[in-house]
């Protein structure tokens, strides 16, 4: 580099040293890797013609299933935003033996293969689980094999979502805002609602955004707690896979490219709203 | 704290990766079979496949070992579509079999090449109840009654369902004035009773024997009998109803792999030997019904005679079973829409 310095001129030097190879290299990669098979799912379905893909996504079952799975992945991230903010409190602020094993355990969902979790789930919450049984016996609730147990599995999932987001944020933040607010005269859920949560915003609305992202596409824990019946209790990984197992191949695309542009409009609207924030603190 | 977590992960996938790739190569005997086949014949197939292995290097010399690998039916037929190198197929109906025969890995004329339409061994399904039958479930019929919730899987994902379906179906066709449109009602009814609808029998099996659901399990006659003896704490019985259907797991060599792998003469003979007298007596041995007759009523009292239909004569075959009930937009989807 410095025998280039020497000998051309300035307009020989790229901005960033081997910028050419790093950004091939990159693109080639993310090409490969998530372009070219989002690229197939998106061409798959219109093997059916146009008529045929909306024929096939018309059907009131996958209209069903869409509005189950991204609903429940909705109420089930919404349930985790602020349990995930306490467990990431509890971790930053508080010093209380096991702490480093409550850490250590908000990970478990990241790493326990997703049937573990969901035939747990199903032993536990069923009519003759353990938890299941005094929640039948005491308030006539049945949880598995409902929508209540779909959303149950994806509380469990999307969690670490949350909590290693706004974690981070959580300890650069420091101390010192909510002081000067006391000092101010701020009273403590004043210092909390002016002062904590505005600064943590943008992190709990990125956990938001990949707990549910995450929820909307989860099968391995859902599939046992379900139920699984059409109209009530089927979310719509399992419609592709039932798709597949007709060997329709275009029709499972189509519900998998109608997954993925809705998920891209959420995911999208949510940045726009974080960009917002952003700018309304500046 | 995450980051050092995932790249253990990372380092672990990649030995785990490493050393799958590494052993094939490595430890195996040059000649392999692989016989891609559906959840329940996990025993049966384990025992054939030594059996098997042990005769052909007595016939021929041959050091050989045959894989068996093992999923709902579909979804096997779907992994041999999809490139799964399986030199035989030994799947739960023969409408899978088809679909690879549609894409050209099988001869189209598969069915007549072995006897009994490459069915080496039968089966039918048979309810599954709690100990001392409580709710009184003795035929078809008895699966009506309002208080009776039903388990099975769906028809849809899993082959053992379709069985289930088509048998109830054909026993309503049977009732006096019973028609195609007395069945479909009879049907819907059935499946409001059915309070869990899992993706395949092993999932099905586990919400009724361990989660409780349900009153009766509508099984494979093998299944049940495995499942007799895998959940004892849970005390089921078998109740045989007078009527069911004749359920023939269908068989083949996948034309394309054998002839490319160079596997044929040993895949044929692999399918043949179900046939023989020691493929059969395992058959029998593992709840399969053999097609031998003399086996059969040697094992009368494990394979009580009923009154079987078959699909080829009350519905006109699996692909217009599968067309009119269960593709999207039939029978099962009209039935189950609310």
């Amino acid at each position: 580099m410095s025998a280039t310095l020497a000998s051309g001129g300035p307009s020989h030097v790229a901005p960033v040293p081997g910028l050419g190879l790093t950004l091939g290299m990159t693109l080639a990669w993310v090409g490969l890797i998530v372009v070219i098979p989002l690229a197939a799912l998106a061409i798959k379905p219109w093997e059916l013609g146009v008529a045929g893909v909306v024929q096939s996504l018309a059907d009131p079952r996958v209209a069903a299933a869409l509005g189950l799975s991204f609903g429940a992945a909705f109420v089930a991230t919404l349930v985790n935003l602020p349990l995930g903010l306490l467990l990431a409190w509890a971790i930053v602020r508080l010093d209380f033996p096991g702490r480093r094993a409550l850490d250590g355990t908000i990970d478990l969902p990241f790493a326990l293969p997703t049937a573990v979790a969901g035939i747990a789930l199903t032993a536990l919450l069923a009519p003759n689980g353990w938890l299941g049984a005094p929640l039948m016996a005491v308030f006539g609730w049945q949880v598995a094999y409902t929508q209540a147990g779909i959303v149950a599995a994806l509380v469990f999932v999307g969690l670490p979502f949350i909590v290693r987001t706004v974690e981070p944020v959580l300890r650069d933040m420091g101390r010192d805002a909510e002081e000067a607010a006391a000092t101010l005269g701020a009273t403590r859920p004043q210092a909390l609602g002016r002062v904590v949560l505005p600064a943590l915003a943008p992190a709990l609305l990125t956990g938001f955004g990949l707990a549910f992202a995450r929820s909307v596409g989860e099968y391995g824990s859902v599939i046992f707690i379900a139920g699984n019946m059409p109209m009530a209790t089927e979310i719509a990984p399992l419609l592709i896979v039932i798709r597949l197992e007709q060997f329709d191949y275009a029709g499972a695309a189509a519900v998998g490219l109608a997954m993925l542009l809705l998920s891209f409009a959420i995911l999208l609207a949510l940045n726009l709203l974080q960009r917002a924030l952003r700018r309304g603190r500046r | 704290m995450l980051h050092a977590d995932r790249a253990a992960t990372r380092r672990s996938l990649l030995t785990a990766l490493a050393t799958s790739l590494a052993t094939p190569a490595l430890g195996q005997p040059a000649l392999t079979l692989l016989n891609v086949s559906y959840d329940p014949t996990r025993e049966l197939y384990r025992e054939y496949n030594q059996t098997f292995a042990a005769r052909w290097r007595a016939q021929t010399g041959q050091v050989l070992r045959v894989n068996t690998s093992h999923g709902g039916s579909g979804r096997q037929a779907r992994a041999v579509i999809d490139g799964l190198q399986a030199d035989i197929v030994t799947l739960a109906l023969a409408y899978d079999i088809d679909a690879i025969a549609e894409r050209g890995l099988i001869a189209r004329d598969w069915m007549a090449r072995l006897p009994f339409n490459s069915a080496p061994y039968t089966s039918t399904i048979v309810f599954l109840v709690r100990r001392g039958n409580p709710k009184a479930i003795r035929d078809w019929g008895d699966l009506l009654k309002p208080d009776v919730r039903i388990i099975t899987p769906n028809p849809k994902t899993s082959g053992g369902a379709r069985w289930n379906y088509l048998a109830f179906w054909g026993w309503a066709l049977r009732q006096p004035g019973g028609s195609a449109a007395t069945a479909e009602a009879a049907t819907r009814q059935l499946f409001r009773q059915v309070p869990v609808l899992d993706t395949g029998a092993r999932g099905s099996l586990t919400s009724f024997a361990q989660r409780g659901q349900g009153d009766v399990f509508l099984s494979w006659e093998n299944e049940a009998h495995l499942a007799l003896e895998e959940f004892k704490e849970a005390g089921l019985e078998i109740v045989y109803p007078p009527f069911s259907i004749l359920a023939e797991p269908s068989v083949a060599v996948v034309d394309a792999n054998a002839d490319r792998r160079g596997t044929r003469a040993m895949a044929e003979a692999y399918l043949q030997g179900l046939y023989a007298p020691e493929g059969q007596a395992l058959a029998a041995r593992h709840f399969y019904r053999p097609r031998d007759t003399a086996l059969l009523s040697a094992n009368a009292a494990r394979f009580p005679n009923m009154d079987l239909i078959t699909v080829d004569g009350v519905f006109g075959g699996w692909a217009a079973a599968q067309r009119i009930h269960f593709n999207d937009g039939g029978v099962f989807d009209r039935i189950t829409a609310r």
